[in-house]
């Protein structure tokens, strides 16, 4: 099961954070300290797995940012590399080319796509032809909402003239 | 792309960005906090749309690391909010900011209720997900029908139903007891049949808990998995949206041979054959490729496929097969697949007899020890710990010693303390063993715990051929310019005891010794200069004639030392003064130390530890097996198995590292867990925009590498082993011990229904229980933890007469390293607290029989309820008078507060209802009863203590049946004078067992064999 996913720029700067797993608000950034330490200093050629505290972290660098999950010593790591990877086109395919800034200011996306792979600390759909989807329907139902209300209100604000 | 649409967001955002430092980020940020705390004060003039991105605003200051102790509410609010876009908001950000223990998760559990049982399919997605994620144990008891019901139901769509999966998923690891076992394999085998591949996947993610938990209830879903498997990998039957890279679903494969991995074995020959078939194929069909994601996914899918392999352990040919590929991996150039080479190669060591294969790699593995990768590092030497037995112990070790110097810091503990287990272990010859530990000490002084050279000085004591060598190497070592103090006490002791054997060498003669030694004085602790006046007292008489000059300096430092601080070098002073004085006549006391006894050390007792990585625990496993005897004879082969009495060497303390225990419910510490410090702000380096912008290129070459210095410091914490408390087993002609205390394991199995009943060097007895009104059902598991099989296993069961027993057949033989499962049904007749007892023996080189109490108490057939004023009392009132009731002051009682106590009570299955009684020293419980005489029957004690002195209370009991008043009374106070310890707390390991009392011979009892039985254990 995964744990805990994290996003963490180069400099350190948390870019999302969810936790499957119950984690205090003190224990989260504990965390969150000790791991980015652990994971930025590593070199470029090394492997994709640390063991930490008895629980393993796979995680991955996409040009200045580090994904990574943490999962028990006994998961199957490549699949979890996989399972990052496997977000990161989706990212990719819902920003067009997704770069650092698109998740900085659209923070709140990434956690919705988040939640379309992961829940319960395991992958939920591993078609991204059905995440986009799913996404995209999730858009147009805010996106009616707000045109509901604007009309309404402009109803309202025609008929008060 | 649009930025995030709304607009304060965005600025807001924009702003902290453009902090030029901390300190400024830190003003912008309270700022906004400040701003929204005084817009939720007041609610009324907030619009849902400001509502929302406040509470975004609120995550994202959360996610910066700062503390948001408010605003929760709101959040959670959002949750009932009657739109879409509010209620998203509302989950999402609930979900991120509270974890499962927070309060405020409980006032939303009926908003969360009605979107799922809900028809807005979008609603029932968004609740789902959040209870997936964040459910605790509250909401599996409110929810856990409702999500079953979507799961199975037909008219959900896929989008709804793989989350109901996980949801559930979810629930049942908060509550084992939401999915109810009997009719739920057949769902799930219904649902394994499940053609959307989401929900499938989802579905087997949940299968693989459930049959982690009780494979039993799942034997109907192994075929479809094996189908599954069939349809994946052989097949490529599967909706092209669903490969990936070209691999048909790698995560659903891997799943799906995760779960068959839970299944012991595989009977019907035809399903076997189809399975095996598809394992070959993924073994001999995985290639290297060039794109890395398909090679990660088919390795992924390759490894899980090793792993079921080496689970089923059958076709020799397949194994071969498997130990040839991972040959191959760990001498890839791919650091992850070297890495996972090298980790499953340990867990092979633990599955099959190919330890003489592995062993050719040797050299390979040695190489990867100095690889620049720490993960890597630690992978291979885990393996080399494994792998090591008498024939390469040497090789391994001194590999091991070389590394040592060039090792990082996280890694020497590790690494001192594994080449001190298996040169103990392993050594082919003694002089070679204080060799290594001298070396071990001179390399890495700061993790050789005392206990390692307690140990060689023991070996060296007793061992007079030793004694000159020992004494050769010591002033050797101890004439090095900077040398540990754990150096200068062992030397200081060799030397004092044995440097007089080689007097007549030169640099031998006393003086030298004496000023070799006495140049370290100045710089050492005190418990070191008790050891090095006790050491030149000895030099001083065994120089005969005496030097005078020698005799001088020496009396000089006993004078200096007469008044010193510490009141043991004090008197040792004094008294080797006074002693020496007396010259030759003094010659007794300080001659040789007696040799030390023969030891009973205690191994290492953390095999069932589930912090010890895996080879740490194949190792101790190997380790019980291979007992010799305490005495590191010279030994080119195996020792034979089980005929020596078990004695062994501590050695040591098993590394831990300083972690925080504060991690919940984590399991912390472990054994290759590093401690870092990190600076939370690194150096910005040049490139920010660069980063910012830059594509998270797929597969993007990582670019101008950035790394701030890893402080890694390593606090070198460790925790002593206890010896371990040996239950003595009294009449009993076995000569194994025990590991593990069982009267402590009894106890524990007293309050909750699995964990290890017994267990020795050559079997472990595990017992799960399974409890449904009056009747029970315990499975026990009898392991072999042995190479070679145990035979003449024979079970007893001997029952008291309120119990009716019924013992499956039990093998008589045990394969090596198999698990063999009896059921044994359990029905209650009548209420008694008589004890059953299982017999049990088997023979491995010598007959071992051991009596165990068998956990079948009182309290497994009581169900807590609980109970409101309105009922509680007029029961309580019919029940008034004895025999019905009694009472009793109990004295000497353990003193507990009244939480504790209510926790005492909930233990044994007494519901505490806390809300009955006025008086707050008191307590009232209610339970259920189960027997064949009694049926159900209605249970009422009150336990009114006195504030003024806990160790006293007055117990009252109520029931509708005579005899189970008087047993209950009699248990609960059992419970309350003496209550047991718990067992998994390291400092009650050297706690003597707990007595037990002498069950009273009560009534029909005193003709129990059961009884009887009990009463000697």
């Amino acid at each position: 099961m995964i744990h805990f996913v994290l996003l963490i720029s180069r400099q350190g700067k948390v870019r999302l954070t969810k936790w499957y797993s119950p984690y205090s608000q003190k224990e989260r950034s504990k965390v969150i300290r000790e791991l980015s330490g652990v994971i930025l200093s590593r070199g470029p050629k090394l492997c994709n797995f640390i063991e930490w505290r008895g629980y393993k972290v796979v995680y991955k660098r996409y040009a200045s940012l580090y994904f990574c999950m943490c999962i028990d010593a006994d998961d199957n790591e490549l699949e979890v590399l996989e399972i990052i990877h496997h977000f990161v086109e989706i990212l990719d395919r819902y920003f067009g080319s997704v770069c650092e800034l698109d998740l900085i200011f659209n923070f709140h996306k990434a956690y919705y796509i988040l939640d379309e792979i992961l829940i319960a600390g395991e992958l939920q759909e591993s078609s991204k032809k059905t995440v986009t989807r799913l996404i995209a329907a999730q858009d147009s139902l805010v996106e009616t909402a707000k045109e509901q209300a604007s009309s309404i209100s402009n109803m309202i604000a025609q008929a008060t003239k | 792309m649009a930025l995030s649409g709304m607009r304060g967001l965005s600025v807001f955002i924009s702003d902290v960005r453009n902090c030029p430092n901390k300190e400024q980020e830190r003003l912008r940020v309270d700022k906004e906090l400040g701003h929204i705390r005084t817009r939720f004060m007041n609610e009324r003039g907030l619009t849902p749309y400001e509502k929302k991105k406040y509470v975004w605003k609120m995550l994202y200051i959360y996610m910066l690391g700062y503390d948001v102790d408010f605003g929760h509410n709101e959040a959670v609010s959002l949750i009932s909010a009657p739109k879409y876009p509010e209620k998203q908001v509302g989950y999402i950000v609930t979900a991120c900011l509270l974890n499962e223990n927070h309060d405020f998760l409980r006032m939303v559990i009926n908003a969360v209720r009605n979107d799922i049982i809900g028809r807005n399919e979008t609603f029932q997605c968004l609740a789902l997900t959040m209870v997936a994620n964040i459910g605790g144990r509250d909401f599996s008891e409110s929810l856990s029908m409702d999500v079953q019901k979507l799961l199975i139901s037909s008219s959900c769509r896929p989008l709804v139903r793989k989350k109901a999966a996980l949801c559930l998923l979810r629930l049942y690891r908060k509550n084992p007891d939401v999915v109810n076992i009997d009719g739920w394999s057949d769902r799930m085998a219904q649902l394994l049949d499940e053609r959307d591949l989401g929900v499938l996947t989802s579905v087997m993610s949940m299968l693989v808990a459930l049959v982690s938990n009780n494979v039993d209830a799942y034997w109907n879903c192994l075929p479809k998995c094996v189908k599954i498997l069939e349809r994946l990998a052989r097949n490529h039957d599967i909706p092209q949206e669903y490969t990936y890279y070209g691999i048909p679903s790698p995560w659903l494969q891997v799943k799906t041979m995760r779960a068959l991995q839970y299944f012991p074995t595989i009977e019907d020959p035809n399903t076997r054959r189809s399975l095996f078939e598809v394992l070959q194929r993924i073994l001999m069909g995985t290639d290297v490729v060039k794109n890395v994601n398909k090679n990660n996914a088919s390795h992924a899918v390759l490894f899980e496929a090793l792993a079921l392999v080496m689970h089923l352990d059958a076709e020799k040919e397949m194994m071969s097969q498997c130990v040839a590929l991972l040959g191959k991996f760990i001498a890839v150039r791919e650091p992850n697949i070297r890495y996972l080479g090298l980790e499953n190669m340990t867990r092979m060591l633990l599955v099959t007899d190919v330890q003489d294969i592995i062993k050719r790699h040797q050299a390979q593995i040695i190489i990867s020890l100095k690889d620049p990768d720490i993960s890597i590092r630690r992978r291979a030497l885990d393996l080399l710990y494994g792998m090591c037995d008498v024939t390469n112990a040497k090789d391994i070790v001194e590999e091991l010693l070389q590394y040592l110097s060039a090792a990082d810091f996280a890694m020497r503990e590790e690494l001192a303390l594994k080449a001190a287990i298996l040169a103990e272990k392993f050594a082919p010859d003694l002089s070679w063993y204080v060799d290594v530990i001298l070396q071990l000490i001179d390399k890495a002084g700061d993790f050789v715990s005392d206990d390692i050279w307690y140990r060689v000085v023991q070996f060296v004591s007793n061992n007079e051929d030793l004694q000159p060598y020992a004494a050769e190497k010591a002033r050797d070592y101890i004439d090095k310019p900077a040398v540990h103090e754990t150096m200068v006490k062992v030397s200081a002791y060799i030397l004092g005891e044995y440097s007089h054997l080689l007097a007549r060498r030169p640099g031998f003669s006393p003086k030298e010794i004496f000023s070799i030694l006495h140049e370290k004085l100045p710089t050492v602790k005190t418990d070191t200069i008790a050891i090095l006046l006790t050491t030149y007292a000895k030099i001083l008489m065994h120089t005969q004639p005496p030097d005078p000059e020698l005799q001088d300096h020496i009396w000089a430092i006993f004078n200096k030392y007469e008044s010193f601080i510490d009141v043991e070098i004090q008197q040792r002073a004094a008294e080797y003064f006074a002693l020496s004085k007396r010259g030759a006549r003094s010659m007794d006391v300080f001659d040789e130390m007696p040799k030390f006894p023969e030891r009973q050390f205690a191994l290492l007792n953390k095999a069932e530890d589930k912090e010890i990585d895996t080879a740490e625990q194949s190792a101790i496993k190997l380790r019980t097996q291979q007992q010799t005897s305490n005495s590191l004879v010279v030994t080119d082969q195996r020792p034979a198995n089980g005929s020596h009495p078990p004695s062994q060497l501590s050695l040591v303390r098993m590394p831990s590292q300083n972690m925080d225990p504060s991690l919940g419910d984590q399991e912390t510490t472990q054994a290759n867990g590093i401690l870092t410090k990190v600076d939370p702000q690194p150096a910005q380096s040049g490139d920010v925009l660069g980063d910012l912008l830059g594509t998270l290129a797929i597969e993007g070459p990582p670019g101008a590498s950035m790394q701030p210095e890893q402080n890694s410091g390593l606090e070198a914490t460790a925790s002593p082993i206890g010896d371990l408390a040996l239950a003595p087993l009294d009449g009993q002609p076995n000569s194994v011990q025990p590991i593990g205390n069982i009267a402590e394991r009894f106890n524990a199995l007293c309050l909750k229904d699995s964990g290890v009943l017994y267990e020795d060097p050559h079997i472990q007895i595990g017992i799960k229980a399974e409890w449904r009104a009056h009747h029970g059902r315990f499975v026990l598991f009898l392991g072999n933890k042995n190479t070679s099989p145990l035979v003449s296993v024979r079970a007893l069961i001997l029952p008291p007469s309120h119990l009716r027993m019924e013992l499956s057949l039990v093998p008589e033989t045990i394969p090596p390293r198999a698990q063999v499962q009896c059921p044994l049904e359990v029905v209650n007749l009548r209420p008694s607290r008589d004890l059953a007892v299982l017999d049990f023996s088997y023979k491995f080189g010598i007959m071992v029989n051991v009596k165990l109490r068998l956990p079948a108490v009182l309290n497994k057939f009581l169900r807590p309820i609980s109970m409101t004023a309105e009922e509680f009392f007029p029961q309580w009132r019919t029940l008034a008078e004895p025999p019905l009731r009694l009472q009793e002051v109990v004295r000497g009682v353990k003193p507990l507060s009244i939480p504790e106590m209510a926790h005492l009570l909930n233990g044994i299955h007494l519901g505490v209802n806390l809300d009955i009684d006025q008086n707050k020293n008191n307590l009232v419980a209610s339970s259920t009863f189960f027997s064949e005489s009694t049926r159900a029957m209605l249970c009422l004690i009150r336990v009114e203590t006195d504030p003024s002195d806990r160790t006293q209370l007055r117990l009252t009991v109520s029931s509708g049946d005579p005899t189970l008043t008087f047993e209950l009374k009699e248990f609960i106070k059992e419970h309350l004078i003496i209550f047991p310890t718990a067992p998994s707390a390291p400092s009650h390991a050297h706690a003597p067992p707990v007595v037990q009392p002498q069950p009273p011979v009560v009534g029909a009892g005193s003709t129990d064999p059961g009884a009887l039985l009990a009463g000697l254990l």
